[in-house]
């Protein structure tokens, strides 16, 4: 720029641009300003050499820090799991029968179980573990599979009906729409009636009765009290898994259910499963 | 400064400015994005990574019709309080057979990039049909209508080249029999040996428990094969990453 132009009015330099006579003002930009900016450039220059940033012919510059998001969280997992290193350590050697006379480790094992519960199982059987329809309710002590701990512990590792452990809990009930009669199907639905309610036919219902102990009583017992070594449900008591009332009661005896599982052994840690089995067991259930 | 004054040439000619714009920001397009392409560490090879079988890539586009990215992310962070909740944190790997990508960056609904296997396929049904019945603080709408939804795979050739077309390592073979694989992966009582042969873990299920193979069959075939299909017992991070 060799003939520099200055604004008349103001005594600074333009820029030299002139639109209709509108010309711009050349002033510098503010030193605070300016200086922010290099100092950026700089930042950013060395950002770079700190972390990783550039990309060559086979990988990326790792940056002389090292830094990793991979180490950052296996660090962070590790250190956690050292803070809970003894307690973890003593909930694998515990005897889980007796861990309730252990206080301390019984109140870490429920309360970390509790979180593998609302994080893993809640969606199933509820936040509350009051379960839903086809998904058994945790807090009562109606169990199909046994209430104990060992057997809790067993249900959660292998899991039921699942195709994935050869150890899953396994059982199926016949789909009896094959083999009764519509009437058939009443009589017996109304024995299942009669079995926790007072409002029933009891002419069917002693159809029913038949029917049971032909058809049903092999897995669910004579006296319908279920076995859970089958997983065979209590049809005597007023808890149904699937509805008691006589349209859910006729899907069930028709088509049969086969409520599945995941085996959690393959998901969880042995802590986390024993944990969530014990905090399953402190529900109220627990035997 | 006689170069920089020449500024003035560019600035008079609308089309040279366009141009050149053009020219600088394809410059920076190449830097950023052209590596991807070239470096060995944007995609660690991870053993197990299979394409979607036809059922499964059905599924995964009922999925991104119904919007289901809106709410559901694919992508477990990596971060203590991910990994413990979800699962081992996300591989790009496991979604290089994806197009488009389902990462997604908003959680209305919890991540799902690792929810196969996690639930039974009847607390799918039940879940699809009525979210609230299982999850009662849930706010997901219902997808009872995809159990109505018939379907017969009459593009499913189609669909696979397409994904072939676009670089997704479908053979010939998997062409060929992608409409029997099709159907038989909804169905546990026909020869699905083939289908196994061809995409080694699928699961074979009547994933929604009815006669005839719909829409909920694919979208469940799809959520029970994501994040199934790396065996993270056998995988050694590359810390360098």
């Amino acid at each position: 720029m060799a003939d520099r132009k200055v604004d008349e009015e103001t005594g600074v330099e333009t820029t030299g641009h002139s639109w209709d006579g509108i010309q711009e003002l050349n002033n510098p930009l503010p030193r605070w300003w300016l200086w922010t900016f290099y100092l950026t450039i700089i930042w950013g220059i060395g950002y770079t050499i700190a972390y990783p940033a550039w990309p060559m012919i086979s990988g990326a510059t790792a940056g002389v820090l090292g830094w990793s998001t991979r180490e950052n969280v296996a660090n962070d997992i590790a250190e956690h799991d050292g803070q809970n290193a003894n307690l973890v350590a003593a909930l694998l050697q515990a005897d889980m029968t007796t861990l309730p006379e252990n206080a301390d480790l019984n109140r870490y094992a429920v309360a970390r179980g509790g979180a593998v519960f609302r994080a893993q199982c809640s969606q199933c059987h509820g936040s509350g573990a009051a379960g839903a329809v086809g998904y058994p309710n945790l807090l009562d002590d109606d169990w199909l599979w046994g209430g104990e701990m060992e057997q809790i512990i067993y249900s959660v590792t292998h899991g039921i009906r699942n195709e994935n452990d050869p150890d899953a809990h396994w059982s199926q009930m016949p789909a009896f729409g094959d083999v009764f009669t519509k009437e058939e199907t009443a009589a017996t639905v109304e024995y299942l009636v009669s079995l926790s309610s007072s409002e029933f036919d009891s002419n069917l219902a002693e159809e029913g009765t038949i029917l049971f102990l032909d058809n049903c009583a092999a897995c669910h017992g004579d006296n319908a009290m279920g076995d859970r070594t089958l997983g065979a449900p209590n049809l005597a008591d007023a808890i149904w898994l699937y509805g008691g009332d006589r349209k859910a009661l006729t899907y069930s005896v028709e088509n049969a259910r086969f409520g599945v599982m995941p085996a959690w052994g393959q998901r969880l840690s042995e802590a986390d499963v024993r944990a969530v089995s014990a905090y399953v067991h402190a529900l109220g259930g627990g035997e | 400064m006689a170069f920089l004054d020449k500024h003035a040439i560019l600035e008079k000619s609308p089309t040279l400015l366009l141009t050149a714009s053009l020219l600088v920001v394809t410059v920076g397009g190449i830097v950023e994005i052209a590596p991807l392409f070239w470096l060995e560490n944007t995609i660690e090879d991870v053993e197990g990574m299979r394409p979607y079988s036809p059922l499964e890539l059905t599924g995964r586009d009922i999925y991104i019709r119904e919007g289901c990215y809106v709410c559901h992310s694919q992508m477990i962070r990596p971060m203590r309080d991910e990994v413990e909740r979800y699962g081992h944190y996300s591989l790009a790997a496991e979604s290089q057979y994806d197009h488009p990508h389902q990462w997604g960056s908003k959680r209305t609904g919890p991540d799902v990039a690792r929810v196969g296997g996690r639930y039974s396929d009847a607390w799918h049904v039940d879940h699809l049909m009525d979210p609230q019945s299982v999850v009662p603080e849930s706010i997901m709408p219902k997808y009872a209508f995809l159990a109505d939804a018939k379907i017969d795979g009459e593009h499913i050739e189609a669909l696979l080249s397409t994904h072939r077309f676009v670089g997704v390592p479908y053979t010939d073979e998997q062409i060929a029999q992608a409409q029997a694989d099709f159907r038989v992966q909804a169905d546990p009582e026909s020869d699905w040996d083939g289908l196994v042969e061809r995409y080694p873990g699928a699961a074979v299920s009547n994933f929604d428990g009815q006669p005839e193979l719909t829409e909920m069959d694919a979208l469940i075939a799809y959520l029970q094969v994501l994040g199934t299909m790396v065996d993270f017992s056998t995988f050694t991070p590359d810390a360098s990453r």
